[in-house]
């Protein structure tokens, strides 16, 4: 018997789930759908439950309550074996060059696609023999990204990839994620507070807001149904 | 980013003129190739689906060809093209003229200022 009906071309899908820590709500019966083949940016103030919903979708977290399926699966710890997550942490360690840090990576994940991460590597200008421990926050950042974007999976996750950076770091990164993403099979979600900036890479947006979506709407809608940008959707919708 | 864009209007639409204008300008010309959907992406800073759309609309408007395999080529039907250059220019006559007689220019006033200061223009 078919107990669940999931869209062929839907990447996500959240089934009034719900996320509590101790007695707190972080996520608050959530339900959306996010179809393949997009870039989606998940925006809201600090502390509005953007990064668990996340990480519920990188299968990180075990959601209090609802469904959560990734790519038709439910997720589940195993879920990080086919989706990249940029954590707004640093994640490797310090001790190792990037060199080691990528080999490292491809030892971890059989999907990890070596000949592309070092072409970012050069794009991004870092050098292979470098000690992360030295590294300066913006490169600290792009090597993050290039851990994400290097891993041929279906879903690509980033928590804040550009925050705390400079404007031309910002926009280096951005143009190396529509440069190496393959939308025809990959779909990437972000959060972010850059949101005059990732405007033109977005699909589709959701506002979130105590642990609630707010608003979900795609990119064009919002500009050509009311004639506005997103952070003036985002400012109706929180006035 | 370089690029930028107004929030009135879809970023697809926004880039089809701006594709429109580079071809009437002959910036691009007939029979030429549009570059690939990642290279106009990363120009523009704009998700990847966007060019795919644009390249919809400029197709659906015979501005370009998709040929199988090789991408996006500008057409090279000349006929299409002034099409294309004569909408272009009643789009701009159309705001100008819109905007004068909000102004209350009547026509005469409208008609012999454009033509003074295209003489005046010559003179200089």
């Amino acid at each position: 018997m078919v107990t669940q009906m999931i869209a062929d071309d839907s990447m996500v899908t959240f089934e009034n789930v719900g996320k509590k820590f101790q007695r707190k709500s972080a996520v608050k019966d959530v339900s959306f759908t996010i179809p393949k083949g997009e870039i989606i940016g998940i925006i809201g103030t600090n502390g509005s439950g953007k990064s668990t919903i996340l990480k519920l979708m990188a299968g990180l977290l075990k959601p209090t309550q609802g469904r959560i399926f990734v790519d038709g699966k439910a997720a589940q710890r195993l879920t990080t074996q086919y989706v990249a997550f940029l954590p707004e942490q640093d994640v490797y360690y310090s001790e190792h060059t990037i060199g080691q840090t990528l080999r490292f990576y491809s030892q971890m994940y059989s999907d990890f696609d070596l000949g592309k991460a070092l072409e970012l590597i050069e794009e991004f200008k870092l050098q292979l023999e470098q000690k992360v421990s030295v590294l300066s926050k913006g490169n600290r950042a792009r090597l993050k990204i290039v851990l994400a974007l290097s891993r041929d999976v279906p879903l690509i996750i980033m928590d804040e990839p550009l925050s705390g950076l400079d404007p031309l770091v910002r926009e280096s990164i951005i143009r190396s994620l529509i440069s190496s993403v393959d939308m025809e099979k990959q779909t990437v979600v972000l959060t972010t507070h850059e949101v005059n900036e990732v405007e033109p890479l977005l699909d589709r947006a959701m506002l979130i807001r105590n642990g609630e979506v707010l608003g979900y709407e795609s990119i064009e809608q919002i500009q050509s149904e009311r004639g506005i940008g997103l952070v003036d959707w985002m400012r109706t919708l929180l006035a | 980013m370089a690029e930028q864009f107004s929030n009135a209007q879809p970023i697809y639409l926004q880039l089809v003129q701006r594709i429109c204008r580079q071809i009437v300008r002959r910036e691009v010309q007939p029979g030429d190739k549009l570059p690939s959907v990642r290279d106009l992406a990363v120009q523009f800073g704009v998700n990847p689906n966007t060019i795919q759309r644009v390249n919809m609309e400029l197709e659906r408007m015979g501005i370009v060809e998709s040929r199988r395999g090789q991408g996006m080529f500008v057409t090279e039907d000349t006929k299409q093209l002034n099409i294309i250059r004569d909408q272009l220019r009643d789009e701009h006559i159309t705001r100008f003229t819109n905007e004068m007689r909000e102004l209350g220019y009547t026509e005469e006033e409208i008609i012999s200022g454009v033509q003074n200061f295209l003489r005046n223009e010559k003179g200089q």
